[in-house]
């Protein structure tokens, strides 16, 4: 029964984001005022009742109900909790039906709260996400049913795989969707803008939350995920430019343009056609990631739900969104693409430098990942790697990390280098200085050498725009701005610092032999058997000294597990401020040496945390912006009350 | 997630590789004892991609044949064979694929023509923007 | 102004050739196989120990001797291998000369494997680091090449040899002058 509730909820939300979008569409058009009085309502009831299905999906899996196919197909009855209910969305339908109740709650949201723009462009808005919407919604009913039975239920469910009963796992992936749907949200407003001729300042401004938000939540997913494989995948990489990582970095590139277009847009009304453009790729970005893994027509992600169909269906919603949107802002050129004029040296002129730049690494990451997919439509194999996508990358990331350390400077519209030559001076003596400095103590490739060069730069200039300004008074969003700055400049030298200095030991050691890798002394002390609840491990115990004093203990393991059975080795990670030692065990040699791996690698960590620092500095931009639109709303809600007692609904978003 | 789910994807993929029961090749786990000569090594291994894998390079697997193609390069460099001699070799077997460094040829021109477009367009977009300011 | 329209529909041609290819790649069979690049080619110089004792090593000139054979890439711990086996034996008893590679193997595993599944090589060698494999562009066991009398590859069959493969390769095998 409960299965069936949860199914004809979907079908309910499905049929109100019907309602929503003719409500919406009818309404944009002033055919007809009682259909679109609906708009509104139809998208709460809708986020209502999606959150209802997603509800009972949840309670199915807490029930471990497994005469419900999905259930019995990734859950088990003895998983703990935790794991059950993430196992609702750690599956192909499931994670479909997270993503779409995401998005009707994101609708119901701007249906409740946002009155901003004209109404006709909201009800446009609210009609183009209804269609968004409706795309995920057949798709959910006709081809991945997350209530199906089974029949007869099986006495026991098959995901019992400890492997996948990871946190992280459970938690990654709605973290990207989170930020999926908010660049879904930011499509349906540029929709909605570019239908009713509306590409204003106040429609960056609407738009803006939901690109920051959804761009905080891409940050922290590619960041964890960076993280992740780091520790499991054994051999100290952090980023392979694999298929499945640029999946999700083209989406995160294409909203950091956005979000910077935005905010030119919002401020000077510039940028028109850039950010509407950027506000297509971005949700097409999403789209793309999402087919490309899950239709396994790439080599790399063959795991998981792999089924044509399904991304045949992917590829027809991408291909009408998309292609749609396209050829409406074909049809509404003239009207976005005079905006306000500007000097290039000028704020703008920074940002423009920075969509140009993010748009051009955008599109060298989808050349190079799609490129080896149209080769082989011809028969030919080729591998696009780390050695192309580094340089080539690098021709547009590191002129715009120039930019970005100058840029924030600039005043708007039109500026003099005169104004900004002392600290522009100032960042090229500091640049000169760590240039000087590595080049004397150490021989680096170029490209890491310009890193920490560009690292120092953006560090120090992140903070230049707080000088000679009031601390205390001084907005959330100039701080979010200067944090994931400084950020940036800090996964930069994170970045420039592993590859240029890293240092790698593979021995095969007896006990007591010592291990010397850079500052670090290792001694093993012996390898002892472990068990876990299903598995075995060698565990290597070594005893660390870092530049002759004691520092802890590294415990790696090569694990066996039994069912299924395999072999995993988990490193051990050593980390001080300036970078972590990494350790891990292999296989014991016939003459009964261990083989054992070591780096060092300094300040690799500050990779992560400069992306935690990254997505702590749209957090508070976001909560700036937030609370800015808060006190407005409040100041205009009370010149509306004492206007007239009585607010009707549609008035009122009028005024 | 897609991350993770990759990575799960290799740790169920590369026990079924690994089923022989041979020590590795001497060089497959041992570094070269000059260092800059296994610093070359290295460098080079990083660009090999690992066949028996999904998307690694032969450095970061634990297969045995990307144990096995680490003890070639490290060998060979010993030998004193530049490292574009190797990955000559390698590609003479297996075509471009066991490359991640694609090479200019007639199969691979627009992944260097297009971002050298870019680049044109990026001055141009620039250099507009420049002169309507005027 | 209609310059930017020009680029607008730029971008939809290219994003159509994007999902046209998307389109076309989803409705064809992934292929996982990296062929040899040898193919055509005079198989490199080499000489492998006996993987077994009861049959000779293998080596480049044993493969130049003017008869045309099939190279099988084997090991005892690949799974497949065994299910080719019965096609292996097949294709010995077609005549077709049969020489054999064990990839990673000892000799004791070998022995055991061919015991169970029959012995259908007039040779063996031992590749103890998949040098030679390497060196003919295979990239996986087990793999099939045709050689023909001069120590020409002319064909290469990837993954294990199923019914309708014999004729194939019994023809490939004549081709080259067996």
């Amino acid at each position: 029964m409960i299965a069936e509730f949860g199914l004809a909820a979907l079908w309910l939300a499905a049929a109100l984001a019907g309602l929503q979008l003719v409500a919406g569409f009818m309404g944009m058009r002033d055919e007809d005022e009682v259909l679109a009085r609906l708009a509104r309502p139809a998208a709460l009831v809708q986020a209502l009742l999606c959150g209802l299905a997603f509800l009972t999906l949840l309670w199915l899996f807490a029930r471990t109900d497994l005469s419900v196919a999905l259930v019995a197909n990734n859950s088990h009855s003895e998983k703990p909790m935790i794991f059950k209910l993430a196992g609702a969305w750690g599956n192909h339908e499931g994670s479909m039906l997270l993503w779409v109740t995401v998005m009707a709650v994101a609708g119901g949201l701007i249906a409740l709260v946002e009155r901003r723009l004209p109404e006709r462009t909201m009800l446009a808005t609210l009609g183009a996400q209804a269609f968004v919407g409706l795309g995920f919604y057949a798709f959910l009913l006709f081809s991945s049913n997350p209530f199906e039975r089974l029949n007869p239920a099986p006495g026991e469910g098959n995901g019992l795989n400890p492997l996948l009963q990871d946190i992280g796992l459970a938690f990654h992936p709605p973290t990207l969707y989170f930020g999926y749907v908010g660049l879904s949200v930011a499509f349906s407003f540029v929709v909605g803008a570019l239908l009713t001729r509306q590409v204003t300042p106040e429609f960056a401004r609407v738009m803006r939350p939901w690109i920051l938000g959804a761009w905080v939540f891409l940050t922290i997913g590619i960041t964890a995920g960076s993280y992740w494989a780091y520790y499991e995948l054994g051999w100290g990489g952090w980023w392979f430019w694999d298929p499945v990582e640029n999946a999700s970095l083209m989406p995160w590139l294409a909203a950091t343009a956005l979000l910077h277009s935005a905010s030119v847009l919002a401020s000077r009304d510039a940028l028109r056609a850039w950010t509407v453009m950027l506000g297509v790729i971005g949700f097409s970005m999403s789209m793309v990631g999402t087919f490309l893994v899950r239709s396994g027509i790439l080599t790399s992600v063959h795991a998981f739900a792999v089924d044509p169909e399904r991304g045949s269906f992917i590829l027809a919603l991408l291909a009408i969104n998309i292609g749609g949107a396209l050829v409406l802002f074909i049809t509404r050129a003239s009207t976005v693409a005079e905006g306000e004029r500007f000097s290039i040296l000028s704020r703008e002129g920074a940002l423009v430098v920075n969509n140009v730049a993010l748009s051009a690494v955008l599109g060298i990451v989808l050349l190079g990942t799609l490129y080896p997919l149209l080769t082989e439509a011809f028969d030919v194999r080729v591998s696009v790697g780390p050695p192309y996508f580094n340089p080539v990358s690098a021709i547009f990331v590191l002129p715009m990390l120039v930019v970005l350390a100058v840029g924030p400077l600039l005043r708007w519209r039109k500026d003099s280098f005169a104004r900004i030559r002392m600290p522009v001076f100032a960042l090229g003596i500091i640049g000169l200085l760590v240039l000087a400095g590595v080049l004397l103590t150490s021989t680096i490739d170029i490209l890491p050498l310009l890193g920490l060069v560009l690292a120092a730069v953006v560090m120090v200039g992140s903070f230049l725009p707080l000088r000679g300004r009031s601390l205390r008074r001084l907005p959330l969003a100039v701080w979010g701005m200067v944090i994931a700055h400084f950020g940036a400049g800090v996964t930069l030298f994170g970045m420039a610092s592993d590859t240029a200095f890293q240092q790698e030991r593979l021995v095969a050691a007896n006990a007591g032999d010592v291990v010397e890798v850079g500052p670090w002394q290792a001694v093993l002390e012996g390898v002892i058997p472990v068990a876990g609840p299903n598995w075995n491990a060698m565990e290597a115990q070594l005893p660390l000294t870092y530049d002759g004093s004691e520092a802890g203990e590294a415990r790696p393991q090569a694990r066996s597990f039994w069912s299924p059975p395999q072999e995993t080795s988990e490193i051990a990670l050593v980390t001080r401020w300036n970078g972590q030692l990494y350790v891990g065990v292999g296989n014991q040699t016939e003459d009964g040496r261990w083989q054992l791996r070591l780096w060092w690698k300094p300040f690799v960590t500050f990779i992560w945390y400069g992306g935690l620092l990254i997505a702590l500095g749209g957090v508070l931009a976001l909560l700036g912006r937030l609370s800015v639109d808060v006190r407005r709303r409040v100041a205009v809600r009370k010149i509306a009350d004492r206007k007239e007692d009585e607010a009707a609904f549609v008035q009122e978003a009028g005024a | 997630m897609k991350k993770l789910l990759l990575i799960l994807a290799m740790l169920l993929v590369t026990p079924l590789a690994a089923q022989d029961n041979l020590p590795p090749a001497p060089f497959a786990y041992q570094q070269l004892e000059d260092p800059e000569l296994e610093a070359m090594a290295q460098d080079l291994m990083i660009t090999l991609r690992c066949l028996k894998c999904q998307s690694q390079s032969i450095a970061d697997s634990d297969a045995p044949m990307a144990g096995d193609m680490r003890h070639q390069v490290r060998t060979r460099i010993a030998a004193g064979e530049e490292p574009e001699a190797i990955r000559e070799w390698l590609i003479q077997r297996y075509g471009d694929y066991v490359s991640y460094q694609p090479r200019v040829k007639a199969s691979t021109w627009p992944l260097f023509a297009i971002p050298a477009l870019l680049v044109l367009g990026a001055i141009l977009v620039l250099r507009g923007r420049l002169r309507k300011a005027k | 102004m209609t310059r930017f329209r020009w680029f607008l529909w730029g971008v939809v041609a290219v994003a159509a050739g994007l999902f046209g290819l998307f389109a076309y790649q989803l409705t064809q069979p992934k292929d996982e196989f990296i062929e040899s690049a040898m193919i055509g080619q005079s198989i490199p110089a080499f000489a492998l120990r006996a993987a077994v004792p009861d049959r000779p090593g293998l080596s480049s000139e044993d493969l130049a001797d003017g008869k045309a054979k099939l190279v099988n890439i084997f090991a005892s711990w690949c799974i497949p291998c065994r299910a080719e086996a019965a096609q292996l034996e097949v294709l010995r008893e077609s005549g077709a000369e049969i020489v054999g590679i064990a990839i990673r193997d000892r000799p004791e595993d070998v022995s055991a494997f061919l015991q169970v599944y029959g012995n259908p090589f007039t040779r063996i060698g031992a590749d103890d680091i998949s040098e030679v494999q390497l060196s003919l562009g295979s990239s996986g066991v087990p793999e099939t090449f045709v050689v023909d009398g001069n120590g020409v590859i002319t064909y290469q069959h990837i993954g294990d040899i199923r019914p309708e493969h014999v004729r194939t390769i019994l023809y490939q095998l004549r081709e080259a002058g067996a």
